[in-house]
C-alpha cells in the first residue's frame, strides 16, 4: 500500500507542533522518523493513529483519502500503533490481553485465539506463554505481545514509537528481525526514534523532523553527519574521552550483600576513587538498582562493609541523610515521581534545596539563584515554571542543577533515559565537569552505548551476581551484551584471578 | 449446642450474607471499572428505608426491591457524574453522600418507623431441601439468598469469560489501553457505576424485607454495614469468589458473637457484638501486609527455602486494586 501524508498541520496553543508535513511512503518499507524530543514526531504519529485530529491535511492510502476518527478506527483501517509504554493490562493473562479489543460475540472463542496466538508467535520466533501474566513479562516481551495483537487485528501499517527504550540487546535484535520480515512481506513500518544507530541499522528511508517541520528525507545508506545536522540544525560533536587520574578512595565495599524478597546480591567488592565514572550494566531487575540504592543508604545492606572516604569510615546502618551529609547524592530514574516535586516551580525547588536557614523562605535570594542556575544549566524554563511543565531533558538538567556542588559521589539511575542526543551530550558534559572536580559517579544504564561511551570502568550484574570492575577499554557492545545475558562470566573470573 | 442448632445457625449465616454479597459484588463491579463508590453506607440505609416504604405503600415486595435498586442507581449516578464528568475527588463526594443518605434515611423514614410490613417468605426448593444436612444448609432460604448464590457465579462468569466483562476489567486497569481497543471509557464507566449502584442498592431491601425485616430508624443496626462492604471488597481482592468468602466470614464472626455470648458471661455483650468489625479490619491487614516494604526486608533475613514459601503464600493472598481506580480519564493526552 502506498501511504501519503499530505500537508498535516497541528497547533497546540502557541506551538505549531506539525507544520504542513508531507511524506509519501511506498509499500514494503521501513520508514524511520527521526527528530529530537519535541520535534513533532509524536504529534504526527498521534494524528496518523487517530488519537488527535489534524487542523488541516490529509492521509491517503493508495491515493484515496481516509478519515481516522479514533484509535479504534485506525486499527479498523489497518493502522496499528505500538506505544512507547505498552498500552496493555499488567494483571491480565497474556491471552486475555491478546483477545481484548477484537470485535466478536459475547463469549470470545478462546481456543481459536490460543491457536492463532501460537501460530503468530511461532512465525516471529517469539516465545510468550499465553497463560503467563502480562506483568511478569519484560518490556520487550510486552512489545512482542502488542505486535502480535495488532497483526492479528489485521494491521497493514505498523507504527512504533521509540520501541528500543528499555529493552535488551537480544530483544532489540528479535524486534528488528520481525520488522524486517514484515516489511519484506509488504507491510509498511513507521519507526519513530531519536536514536540514530537504530534508524541506521533498520530503516530503508528516514525523514527528519525539527521544530514541527519536515527538514529532510533520505534513503539508505545514510550520511550520519547530515542526519545529525538536519536533526539539530547544527553539528553536535561527541565529547572527547578523557581518563582522569584516579584520586582518593570515595567508596569501598567489602563482601557487600543486599537482600530483597526476590533477589539476593552477594559478594560485592568494589573500590571507587574520586574522579572515576563507573557504569553499571545488567538486565532490569538483576539487582543493580538495589545495589545503587544501598550505596546511598536507601537500602539497608544485609552484610559486608560499606565504607566512605579515604579512611574507610564504616557506614552500615546509616540512613540516606547520613550519606548525604558525607557528600553522597542520588538521582532516581523516575524524575518527576521521586526526584522533583510536581506542582512546585523551579525557584521553589532551589529554595528547598538551599541551605536551611530559619523558617521563612528568602524569595529574592531563591529567585536570583534560580535565574543563575537556569542560565548555567541551559534549562528551557523560567524560575516560576512548574517542573512538570518542563520536557524530560530539562527536568534532568534541573535535577542536576539541584545537586550540592560539593558532592563526593553521585549515584544516578538511567541518567539520559528518554532524552535526545543533544540533551544526553549536555547532561554528560555537566556530569563530567563534576568528575574533573573530583566527584565520582556510579550510574545504571540499559543503554550499552552510553555505558561504553562514558564510563571508565564497568560493573555487570546478572541475576544477583556481580562482576569485578572491568576496564571499559577491554569491552565492546557484543561482549558487554553477552555478559549481561550471563555469557562469558567464567573467563571474567579467570581474568580477575590472573 | 446440638447438631441441628449448628446447622440452622450456619444456614442463617448464608442468608445473613445475602445483602453483604449484593453490596460487595456491586462495589466490585464499580471499582473494576475504575470508580470507587464510597457512598455505600448511606446508600444501603436509604435503600433499606425506601424499599420498605415502597413495599409498605404498595403491598408489593417486587416494587420494594425495585425501589431499592433505583435508589442505589440514583446515588451512584451522582457519584458517576461528579467523578467521571466533573473529575472531582471520589473520596470527598462519596463520603459526603454517605452521610447525606444516612441522615436522609433516618429523617424520611420517621413516619414508617416500627411499622409492620410485608416480608419475604421461605422458599424451600422441592426435593433438594429434603437432602440431609445440605438441604437445610443450602435449599431452605428465601429467594434473595438463592439470588445471592447466583450473583457470585454470574459476576465471576461475566468478568472472566465474556468479552464485555474482560473489557470491564480493562477499564479500571488501563483506561487508555481500553480506549484504543475501542471502548467508550466514559460511557462504560457510567454504565458500570450505575449498574453496580443498583446491585448494591438491593442490599437495603434485602435487609428491610428479609434479613432484618422492617424499618427501625437508628436502631435498625444497619449503620456501618456499608463500610464493612467496602472493606470486604478490598479483602476480596476485586474477585467475586474471594469477596463472597469475605462476606461469609464476616457473617460467621457475627453469628459466633451471638452464640458465644452465653458461654462467656464475663465478657460484656457489647464486646462480642462489636468484635467482628475490628476482626475484619485485622484480616484485611493480614491479607495485604505482603505489600509492605518493612515486611519484605525482615523476611529477607530468613533462610532461602522458608523465604520462598512465605513469599509465595503472601503473593497468593495479596490483592492489587485496579491500577486506575479513582483516576479520571482523558482521551486526548
Amino acid at each position: 500500500m502506498n501511504i501519503e501524508l499530505r500537508g498535516i498541520s497541528k497547533r497546540f496553543g502557541a506551538v505549531l507542533a506539525n507544520d504542513a508535513i508531507s511524506l509519501a511512503v511506498p509499500p514494503a518499507t521501513i520508514q524511520g522518523i527521526l527528530g529530537e524530543n519535541g520535534a513533532g514526531k509524536s504529534t504526527l504519529m498521534k494524528v496518523f493513529s487517530g488519537f488527535i485530529q489534524p487542523d488541516s491535511g490529509q492521509i491517503l492510502f493508495d491515493g484515496e483519502p481516509i478519515h481516522i476518527a479514533s484509535p479504534a478506527d485506525a486499527i479498523r483501517l489497518g493502522i496499528g500503533m505500538l506505544h512507547q509504554d505498552p498500552l496493555d493490562f499488567p494483571p491480565f493473562q497474556v491471552i486475555d490481553d491478546f483477545l481484548l479489543g477484537r470485535p466478536g460475540g459475547l463469549i470470545p472463542d478462546r481456543k481459536r485465539a490460543l491457536r492463532e496466538f501460537r501460530e503468530l508467535s511461532a512465525r516471529f520466533d517469539f516465545s510468550l506463554s499465553p497463560e503467563a501474566r502480562v506483568a511478569s513479562l519484560t518490556v520487550g516481551e510486552r512489545q512482542q505481545l502488542e505486535i502480535l495483537r495488532l497483526l492479528w487485528l489485521g494491521a497493514k501499517v505498523l507504527i512504533l514509537d521509540e520501541p528500543t527504550t528499555g529493552i535488551s540487546q537480544a530483544q532489540k535484535e528479535k524486534l528488528f528481525a520481525a520488522l524486517r520480515r514484515l516489511a519484506a512481506e509488504g507491510m509498511t513500518v513507521f519507526f519513530v526514534s531519536h536514536k540514530l544507530e537504530d534508524v541506521r541499522s533498520l530503516c530503508g528511508r528516514a525523514a527528519v523532523l525539527r521544530q514541527g517541520a519536515l527538514v529532510g528525507a533520505m534513503e539508505a545508506p545514510f550520511d550520519d553527519e547530515r542526519l545529525v545536522r538536519m536533526m539539530f540544525g547544527k553539528e553536535v560533536p561527541l565529547a572527547e574521552k578523557t581518563r582522569p587520574a584516579p584520586g582518593k578512595k570515595v567508596l569501598t565495599i567489602k563482601t557487600g550483600a543486599i537482600d530483597s524478597l526476590r533477589l539476593r546480591v552477594k559478594d560485592v567488592n568494589l573500590e571507587v576513587r574520586a574522579g572515576e565514572t563507573i557504569g553499571i550494566a545488567g538486565m532490569e531487575g538483576s539487582g543493580q538498582d538495589l545495589f545503587l540504592r544501598a550505596c546511598g543508604g536507601l537500602v539497608e545492606p544485609a552484610g559486608g562493609q560499606f565504607c566512605l572516604d579515604e579512611d574507610e569510615r564504616p557506614m552500615n546502618g546509616s540512613t540516606y541523610h547520613d550519606y548525604m551529609r558525607s557528600g553522597v547524592t542520588y538521582l532516581p530514574a523516575a524524575r518527576l515521581e521521586k526526584g522533583l516535586v510536581p506542582g512546585l516551580s523551579l525557584s521553589e525547588h532551589y529554595a528547598l534545596a538551599g541551605k536551611p536557614r530559619g523558617v521563612f523562605i528568602d524569595r529574592a535570594e531563591a529567585q536570583a539563584r534560580s535565574a543563575d542556575l537556569i542560565a548555567s544549566y541551559n534549562i528551557k524554563g523560567r524560575p516560576d515554571s512548574a517542573v512538570e511543565s518542563l520536557s524530560g531533558g530539562n527536568q534532568q538538567r534541573a535535577l542536576l542543577s539541584l545537586l550540592p556542588s560539593a558532592s563526593s559521589l553521585i549515584l544516578v539511575e538511567h541518567p539520559t533515559r528518554g532524552l535526545d542526543i543533544e540533551s544526553t551530550i549536555y547532561i554528560w558534559g555537566k556530569l563530567k565537569e563534576r568528575c574533573a572536580a573530583g566527584t565520582a559517579i556510579l550510574f545504571i544504564s540499559s543503554d550499552l552505548d552510553e555505558i561504553l561511551q562514558y564510563s571508565d570502568k564497568v560493573l555487570v550484574f546478572f541475576a544477583g551476581k556481580v562482576s569485578p570492575l572491568i576496564d571499559t577499554e577491554s569491552l565492546n557492545v557484543q561482549k558487554l551484551g553477552e555478559l549481561i545475558g550471563g555469557i562469558g562470566w567464567e573467563t571474567l573470573k579467570e581474568a580477575a584471578r590472573a | 449446642m446440638t447438631g441441628d442448632a449448628l446447622l440452622f445457625g450456619l444456614s442463617g449465616v448464608l442468608s445473613a450474607s445475602a445483602p453483604l454479597l449484593f453490596g460487595v459484588i456491586g462495589e466490585t463491579i464499580t471499582e473494576k471499572a475504575g470508580v470507587s463508590n464510597l457512598a455505600m453506607n448511606g446508600m444501603i440505609l436509604l435503600s433499606a428505608m425506601g424499599g420498605f416504604a415502597a413495599s409498605l405503600a404498595t403491598g408489593s415486595l417486587a416494587l420494594g426491591f425495585l425501589a431499592g435498586a433505583a435508589i442505589g442507581a440514583a446515588v451512584a449516578a451522582v457519584v458517576a457524574f461528579t467523578s467521571i464528568t466533573l473529575k472531582q475527588s471520589q473520596v470527598a463526594v462519596g463520603y459526603v453522600l454517605a452521610m447525606l443518605c444516612r441522615d436522609l434515611a433516618y429523617f424520611l423514614g420517621n413516619p414508617i418507623m416500627g411499622m409492620n410490613g410485608p416480608r419475604l417468605t421461605l422458599l424451600p426448593i422441592p426435593g433438594l431441601s429434603a437432602i440431609p444436612l445440605l438441604g437445610t444448609l443450602l435449599f431452605r432460604h428465601d429467594i434473595v439468598t438463592y439470588a445471592s448464590f447466583l450473583l457470585i457465579v454470574a459476576a465471576w462468569f461475566y468478568m472472566e469469560r465474556t468479552r464485555p466483562g474482560i473489557m470491564l476489567r480493562g477499564l479500571g486497569e488501563n483506561p487508555r489501553a481500553a480506549y484504543i481497543r475501542g471502548a467508550n471509557v466514559h460511557r462504560q464507566r457510567y454504565a458500570y457505576t450505575i449498574a453496580g449502584g443498583a446491585i448494591a442498592g438491593l442490599a437495603g431491601p434485602i435487609y428491610s424485607l428479609s434479613v432484618k425485616a422492617g424499618w427501625k430508624g437508628t436502631i435498625s443496626g444497619l449503620d456501618g454495614i456499608g463500610w464493612i462492604v467496602l472493606a470486604i471488597t478490598i479483602f476480596g481482592g476485586w474477585k467475586p469468589f474471594r469477596a463472597a468468602l469475605g462476606a461469609y466470614f464476616f457473617s460467621l464472626l457475627q453469628w459466633l458473637g451471638l452464640v458465644l455470648q452465653p458461654l462467656m458471661p464475663n465478657v460484656p455483650s457489647q464486646v462480642l457484638q462489636v468484635a467482628p468489625f475490628p476482626l475484619m479490619i485485622l484480616t484485611l491487614l493480614l491479607v495485604n501486609v505482603g505489600n509492605a516494604e518493612w515486611l519484605e526486608r525482615s523476611l529477607a533475613r530468613l533462610p532461602e527455602a522458608v523465604r520462598r514459601d512465605i513469599a509465595r503464600a503472601l503473593s497468593a493472598l495479596n490483592a492489587t486494586p485496579p491500577a486506575a481506580l479513582g483516576v479520571p480519564f482523558d482521551e486526548d493526552d
